[in-house]
């Protein structure tokens, strides 16, 4: 065909494929560009030239070998469903934008590790691209029949690059923030892998069914080839064992190979969608697949001794039917795998080597701009250039290095280096303790080492056994041959590679993790990283960070990326989750938190960290504060809580104390009466006393008999004074629990005779009927004699004071019951108000019934009486009788007898 | 002879009260109590009353309000005798109507000067 044809038709290819991406960018919230087949099917990215022109390449030189590429990502597809969304969530929460951040982040935001992977990176992919290149060239020219110019600028292919390294860095920098969707290229990518799939089945199809007569023919012809059994074995433990270590190989290059993380975790809108591309992405490489081995042979079996590349098979197969149309599809189909693979690569590496080699080494400070468009603008330009200058440089190594290696090995090598970040980058998910140190450490031993068993001798062009540098190894060291290091012969140069690039790589990975403690930012990533869904909610919080920082100065970090509108409208989101006020000058750590996961997205983590640092005045944490900061906030919740019920304690004692304030208030009164009535009880005999020597000294004339009564007056009054006195003193050492009983048996009878007996004259002389009922049994209690007749005489002598003034009864008896002995004094005077049947007991107390007399005598005798009882354990209280009469009533209880 | 009412609740006060008065040539009414005090004064228009406040029945200051409401007894001092000796004490009694106020223990002499002092203001009113 035509070049100029192909040309056209490629151009039509590629403004369709512009369009779509165009259209997707446009529609990006329709179903369309937004569900879990899109998002699986743009994983098909990993199907690339390679897949497409290099899986038969190896099928028809080597037999199997080409699958462990496929074994190895669908063994560990299952595990997405943990792992991927995992990563997928730290991601977004930390607006991770390619494995360099990823990587980075997770060892405490350290600009050399971020440099490194991308380093490691641009290593291993710039082959790779050169790679699709290649292929792209290689059929190009194939499809139209030229022949491969030395001249680069003559060469038709070279201009495809160059449009190709157009497209690419037009599409792949319509964004900033490089953690925002690229909806039109995930869409134009899902495109293409169906495209690609879709041709390939057809050239399968027409291979098996049209060239040949189904599978049957193709093995019966190709059973017949003489190495067709050689190739079809898989030829032992050292053949196992290759297997085993390319199964491995793959596996990481599904999680670690830029597109494919840009796909899987940059891209990915909904974890859900993990969930589809689990079965789906598994289900197309089997299809993929399927066609591989009959094409495969059947290029052996058509070009048998022909000197052609198996790579192209599936061009020339249709080509030599004359088949134009299916050698055009079949190209397109080969050159959408190749472009995906450029353009998500290219995106992946520009973002990382702008992010995290050149805005953080260097063209920080030209970002200083107060315009965020300029800086915008400048972020833009370095990652276009970025993208072109990758492609354009992969055109050279292509021209330059990789002419002579088939697609397979080439891929390999660029798997080899990507797998030197699966410990660093594995255990960033897994393991607390993995430090960056120990993540620099084992990713520069592994890359030596696959350099020097890999790189080296493919770029030299040494890996033929007839080079004496592999054939004897470095000056002759045996133990040193690149490809048999350490003596281990049996395996083949890409494994052993992997082996023992891999084995140092974990070894220094974890030695030095083990070795040397991490910082502290470390350590607060690691714990983010390993226990994501602890954090997923409030991920801010979770950040350890000291030190001080006004806002206003973040801020205007943050307006010169995002500009005014956007920032303003980030930091009121920020207030809102966390209620932080508007006027607070100073910003916390989930502030400095926050503004890195914004500024992240723009220029990734290292630069948004330095960003944020030059503005913020950041003191270091050692481990015991990270330690003290963690207690603290526990020990905070455990204070709040302690405060909480603190405070409910105080509120009960406080209504606690109101009551006793109110008791108290009511006691004062109480004591002021007491007092008040104390004094006028004692001011009254003082009164008679001293009128009565007043006269006695004053008046000479007064009469003998009058003389003598004063006298008697004096005398009387005085013992009542001292009466008095005792009384209140009696009170009070029972009041205050001074008081102490004297208790011992003794009979209660003979107890009541005595009080009795000093009271039996005034009686008579009050012409009181007195009556005595002693209990009929002996009765032996336990009470303090000398109190009992003091409050016998007490009550008696009220009933004496009260008992009908001519006609007076008074009867007292004592019973004796199971429980207590009760004593009864009965007078026959006149009621108690019921009202004051308790008050009446309380100490100076005045009846408001006025109809009674004032009791003649201190007024303290119930009040003691009642605490004498009271302290004997037992009660004592008063009943009215009608129509006249009044009993006191006091009982001691029997048990009194065990004290 | 001037007429004095004792009104008291204490038997040797009252013993006291009335030695004195009776020597100083006064007509002497003893009651025990308010009640007593105001049947008395149905009868009799003493010319001064010497009261008591704390008394059981009716006390010192019902029987104020009851004298200061008879007509016939305008004329009549009153002297309180109390053992109530606070301020606020004898600002009540003396709000109360009362002529004079004196506490206890009091001083025999005093009392008659104070008796006199009252009823020579009456007679210099008059």
């Amino acid at each position: 065909m035509n070049s100029a044809i192909l040309l056209v038709i490629l151009s039509v290819y590629l403004a369709f494929l512009f369009y779509i991406a165009h259209w997707a960018e446009k529609k990006e919230n329709s179903r369309w560009a937004n569900n879990p087949y899109v998002y699986s099917l743009s994983l098909a990215v990993y199907c690339s030239a390679w897949t497409y022109y290099g899986s038969i390449g190896v099928a028809a030189n080597s037999g199997l070998s080409y699958l462990p590429i496929y074994i190895g990502p669908v063994i560990i597809i299952p595990a997405w469903i943990v792992i991927l969304r995992k990563i997928i969530r730290i991601s977004k929460v930390n607006k991770i934008s390619s494995i360099a951040d990823f990587i980075s982040l997770r060892y405490g935001n350290s600009r050399f590790l971020g440099a490194l992977v991308t380093l490691i990176c641009i290593f291993g992919i710039l082959p790779y691209i050169a790679l699709q290149l290649k292929a792209i060239a290689e059929t190009f020219h194939v499809v139209a029949k030229t022949a491969a110019d030395s001249n680069v600028f003559s060469d038709t292919t070279t201009y495809v690059a160059i449009a190709l390294a157009l497209f690419a860095s037009y599409y792949g920098t319509r964004y900033v923030d490089a953690s925002e969707k690229r909806k039109g290229i995930v869409t134009a990518v899902a495109l293409e892998s169906i495209l690609k799939l879709f041709f390939f089945l057809l050239l399968g199809i027409y291979v098996t069914f049209f060239v040949f007569n189904g599978f049957d023919d193709i093995y019966a012809q190709a059973s017949k080839l003489e190495y067709f059994t050689k190739r079809n074995t898989i030829g032992g433990i050292p053949q196992a064992i290759n297997w085993f270590f390319l199964c491995i190989l793959s596996l990481f290059a599904i999680f670690l190979l830029p597109r494919q993380f840009q796909m899987a975790v940059i891209e990915n809108n909904r974890e859900r969608h993990v969930k589809t591309a689990v079965w789906l992405f598994p289900l197309y490489l089997l299809l993929f697949n399927i066609f591989v081995y009959p094409v495969a042979w059947s290029g052996n079996i058509l070009f048998k001794g022909q000197f052609v590349n198996p790579d192209t098979y599936s061009l020339l197969i249709p080509q030599l039917f004359n088949n134009q149309w299916m050698t055009v599809l079949v190209f397109l189909g080969g050159f959408s795998a190749a472009i995906s693979m450029i353009v998500v690569s290219s995106i992946g590496l520009s973002t990382m080597l702008s992010n995290n080699l050149l805005i953080p080494y260097g063209f920080l400070g030209k970002l200083q701009s107060e315009v965020q468009e300029k800086n915008n603008r400048r972020i833009v330009t370095i990652r276009k250039v970025g993208i072109f200058s990758l492609i354009i440089l992969s055109y050279m190594i292509y021209r330059v290095f990789v002419l002579d290696y088939n697609l397979f090995s080439i891929g390999m090598v660029s798997f080899v280096i990507i797998a030197q970040l699966a410990p660093a980058f594995f255990g960033a998910i897994l393991w607390r303790r993995g430090s960056r140190n120990g993540a620099v450490a084992g990713m520069i031993i592994g890359f030596l080492i696959c350099s020097y068993t890999l790189l080296i001798p493919y770029a030299l062009g040494l890996t033929d056994f007839d080079s004496n540098f592999i054939a004897n190894g470095p000056f002759g060291i045996a133990l040193l041959k690149p490809f048999q290091l350490f003596g281990i012969d049996y395996l083949d140069p890409v494994p052993q590679a992997l082996f023992w690039s891999i084995l140092f790589n974990v070894m220094a990975y974890l030695a030095v993790s083990v070795s040397f403690k991490g910082n502290y930012r470390e350590r607060n990533y690691a714990e983010m990283f390993v226990d994501i869904d602890r954090y997923i909610t409030r991920h801010e919080n979770a950040f350890v960070w000291k030190g001080t920082a006004y806002t206003s100065d973040i801020e205007k970090v943050l307006k010169r990326f995002l500009g005014e509108q956007r920032t303003n409208r980030a930091m009121n989101i920020f207030r809102r989750k966390y209620n932080v006020d508007k006027n607070e000058e100073l910003a916390d750590a989930r502030m400095i938190k926050f503004s890195e996961n914004l500024l992240t997205g723009h220029i990734g983590t290292a630069s948004a960290k330095i960003l944020i640092a030059s503005v913020v005045k950041e003191e270091k944490i050692t481990l015991p504060e990270v330690l003290r900061i963690l207690e603290e906030s526990q020990e905070n919740i455990t204070t709040n809580k302690k405060l909480t019920e603190t405070s409910n304690e105080l509120k009960e004692i406080s209504s606690q104390l109101k009551n006793a304030n109110a008791a108290l208030v009511k006691k004062d009164l109480q004591k002021d009466e007491f007092l008040g009535t104390v004094t006028h009880e004692l001011r009254t005999p003082i009164t008679a006393i001293r009128a009565a020597s007043e006269i006695l000294h004053d008046d000479d004339e007064i009469p003998e008999e009058l003389r003598k009564q004063f006298l008697q007056n004096i005398i009387s009054e005085s013992d009542r004074l001292n009466r008095l006195i005792d009384k209140i003193l009696d009170l009070e050492r029972f009041e205050s629990g001074q008081q102490q009983l004297f208790i011992e048996k003794g009979n209660i009878n003979s107890v009541i005779k005595k009080a009795i007996s000093p009271l039996k004259q005034l009686m008579s002389n009050k012409n009181i009927k007195f009556e005595f009922y002693e209990s009929e049994i002996e009765n032996w209690t336990a009470f303090d004699t000398e109190r009992i007749i003091q409050v016998v005489t007490n009550l008696l002598s009220n009933a004496i004071k009260f008992a009908d003034e001519n006609h007076g009864i008074i009867t007292v008896s004592v019973e004796k019951n199971h429980s207590e002995t009760r004593v009864k004094i009965y007078n026959n005077g006149k009621n108690i108000n019921p009202d004051d049947a308790d008050a009446i007991f309380d100490k100076f107390y005045q009846s408001n019934n006025q109809n009674i007399k004032k009791p003649i005598g201190s007024g303290l005798g119930l009040a003691i009486s009642k605490q004498v009882i009271e302290m004997h354990k037992g009660k004592i209280w008063m009943s009215n009788h009608e129509p006249e009469g009044v009993t006191f009533i006091f009982t001691i209880p029997n048990q009194n007898t065990i004290l | 002879m001037n007429k004095i009412l004792i009104v008291d609740d204490e038997p040797n006060i009252i013993m006291s009260l009335e030695y004195t008065f009776k020597k100083n040539n006064f007509q002497v009414f003893i009651a025990r109590d308010g009640q007593e005090a105001l049947d008395i004064l149905q009868t009799e228009i003493p010319n001064i009353i010497i009261l008591d406040i704390m008394m059981p029945n009716v006390d010192g200051y019902a029987t104020i309000e009851f004298i200061k409401k008879d007509q016939r007894l305008t004329n009549c001092k009153v002297l309180f005798l109390s053992a109530k000796n606070k301020e606020s004490d004898i600002e009540k009694g003396m709000s109360l109507g009362a002529d004079a106020y004196m506490t206890k223990p009091f001083s025999i002499k005093k009392l008659v000067e104070q008796v006199n002092d009252l009823l020579q203001q009456k007679s210099k009113s008059e």
